[in-house]
């Protein structure tokens, strides 16, 4: 069949993906070929298109500041941490709502373990503020006062946030994780545990020999899927959450504030698109190379 | 868990060896209050705020914020009843986008998906890509953003808290896409077309009614996502009568003064009826009323969610 004919014969349902495929090429494509913007000294009176080509300048300058290894080991430890603490916890939860005797209060536990997933970002900037608050947060004024403990300028020592900023996104986000865990617990055939009860094994035993290697495949493919994506961090959590205090920049600049802020408040699209093309190209490589992994692991959960 | 928890296999049929694998009472006691005290974990910062919201500013300056209002006062509402307009404006320019973006995305959604499960379909490899291969590749921040503004001007306009990134979400389609794939059987189309109707008659006809559970499911995910955007707006708006409801949220909590009250009182009068501003009750009463509807509507849709996301491996 020639192409012709086979639009012709296609042609309603062509056209039903029109609106689809048109999005995509304007959110998706038409950015992806706007990368070359990383390589131009862009001067807006002259127009994007005509802007003079400067080859790798902005990688150079970007690569010569002391932000481009602040904010690439920013971003590669804080993900690295959620991928290793993320299912230890999750599955942890899972494997205990499962045991819970009563099916009603299980269900309601997870039920409010996964509530705050569902707060947008600025309201967990809130929630924050009312425990850090320097002058009035819950932390500072009742309890480290009724300890005798100085008052913390939460919002203005990095040092605490290596350890805030995990705990904020363990509270957001474990919910959702237990849920696809659980999911996968309730999913085991009962016939093991029965046979491992026959053979008096304990519930720790059952849990180790049994729930762990059979949840362990859905297990290594979430976290590989988090390796692929371990350049790109969560805007809201890294934006929102410290408030955007400027002192706390050393350890809660990701590449995708970096980027934010040098494109919005500094206006410097030399620097944020490099920065931005850094980004995407190198995780564009991890992901592919997670792919193989997975592939050589298990062919059918295998992105591609 | 709900829709599997009924189908589990030690759910309804052998009780007995559930009963005799169930772990010891007093374990069973441990593992309660366990989650018991983590619940209290993820709801406590809420009733901080909730709790603050309703507490004399003096009481707050004085002690801190608390779990229960040491003086219970609801000044700080009255004073965002001022800027009931304002508020009024974010709430409807949220509800607008919500759903306006989420009718379209599930269209779309469900437009895109439906060609893509048809086998007979003779571009399907090529459309697949098409849609997969943003999901593993993006330009980035930079000239997306310079797409939607210096290519299509969309600064300070609805279309730039409706279009740019959630209008189609690539993981959704292919959801819709599987669901469509394993539901609709190829008999029932064939039969249609036999009968001598058209495609977009056999899809809205019989595929779209046969798919209502998968389109609620993805109604959700895209309600959620416009209500709870702020980032378009971060990016996008600049105009203050075009701020939505989690934008609002936001600025209040950069600056108090984006309240008209507030602005209008502190030109007004002195500096000793600016110190009198409830700052930071009101800020935490801007934060109930912008986080109400989703924690009211939580207890309704969370099972649809919980169901929605264990409906099965998605596959590129």
């Amino acid at each position: 069949m020639t192409f012709g004919r086979k639009v012709a014969k296609n042609r309603y349902l062509l056209l039903m993906m029109m609106p689809g495929a048109i999005y995509l090429l304007i959110n998706n494509y038409f950015p992806m070929f706007g990368t070359v913007i990383a390589f131009k000294s862009v001067n807006y009176s002259v127009g994007i298109l005509r802007s003079p080509w400067v080859g790798f300048d902005n990688f150079k300058f970007l690569f010569r500041t002391s932000d481009a290894w602040t904010i690439t080991r920013n971003t590669l430890l804080y993900n690295a941490l959620f991928i290793v603490v993320t299912p230890i916890i999750a599955v942890t939860f899972a494997i205990l709502l499962n045991e819970v005797r009563n099916r009603l209060a299980a269900r309601f536990y997870q039920s409010i373990m996964f509530l705050p997933y569902f707060l947008s970002a600025v309201v967990v900037g809130y929630l924050g503020y009312s425990l850090l608050s320097t002058e009035f947060g819950f932390i500072n004024t009742n309890l480290l006062k009724p300890l005798g403990a100085d008052a913390i300028a939460w919002y203005s020592e990095p040092k605490y946030w290596p350890f805030i900023l995990p705990i904020v996104y363990i509270w957001k986000n474990i919910g959702y994780s237990t849920v696809i865990y659980l999911a996968a617990v309730i999913g085991i055939d009962n016939e093991y545990y029965e046979a491992a009860l026959m053979d008096g094994a304990s519930k720790w035993r059952q849990a180790i020999s049994i729930t762990l290697p059979q949840i362990r495949p859905i297990i290594i493919i979430l976290g590989l899927m988090a390796v692929g994506h371990i350049l790109n961090a969560d805007f809201g959590l890294f934006y929102q959450v410290p408030l955007d205090a400027g002192a706390l920049y050393p350890t809660t600049n990701v590449i995708d504030t970096y980027v934010y802020r040098a494109l919005l408040t500094l206006g410097d699209i030399g620097m944020s698109s490099a920065a931005g093309l850094y980004q995407s190209a190198v995780g564009f490589v991890l992901v592919l190379t997670v792919n193989l992994v997975v592939r050589k692991f298990s062919k059918e959960s295998a992105l591609f | 868990m709900n829709a599997s928890a009924q189908s589990s296999p030690a759910g309804v049929s052998v009780p007995a060896a559930k009963r005799i694998n169930a772990i010891s009472p007093g374990s069973n006691a441990v593992i309660n209050v366990f989650f018991i005290l983590y619940c209290c974990a993820c709801l406590f910062p809420i009733l901080l705020v909730l709790s603050a919201s309703f507490s004399d500013e003096n009481a707050i300056a004085l002690h801190g914020y608390s779990l229960i209002p040491r003086v219970w006062s609801t000044a700080a509402y009255h004073y965002l009843a001022y800027d009931l307009h304002r508020i009024a404006t974010g709430y409807g320019i949220s509800i607008a986008t919500t759903v306006i973006g989420s009718l379209a995305g599930m269209m779309m959604t469900a437009l895109y998906a439906y060609p893509l499960s048809r086998a007979d379909f003779a571009f399907r490899g090529f459309f697949s890509f098409f849609i997969f291969f943003t999901m593993i590749f993006g330009g980035g921040l930079v000239p997306w953003y310079l797409v939607y503004t210096n290519l299509f001007h969309l600064k300070d306009t609805m279309f730039a808290l409706i279009v740019p990134g959630l209008l189609m979400n690539a993981f959704l389609v292919l959801t819709t896409r599987t669901f469509f794939q394993q539901t609709i059987h190829s008999s029932i189309l064939e039969s249609a077309q036999i009968d001598g109707a058209g495609e977009f008659r056999i899809f809205f006809r019989i595929v779209l009614p046969l798919s209502l559970p998968v389109m609620a499911t993805i109604g959700l995910f895209y309600t959620l996502a416009y209500w709870n955007d702020w980032f378009n707006s971060l990016v996008f708006i600049n105009k203050d009568s075009m701020v939505n409801l989690q934008y609002m949220m936001y600025r209040v909590m950069r600056n108090l003064q984006f309240l008209q009250a507030n602005a209008q009182s502190s030109s007004s009068v002195g500096a000793e009826e600016i110190a009198k501003i409830p700052n930071e009750t009101v800020r935490m009463a801007m934060c109930i009323v912008g986080m109400g509807p989703i924690v009211l509507a939580y207890p309704f849709f969370q099972r649809y969610f919980v169901a929605g996301l264990t409906v099965g491996a998605v596959k590129g």
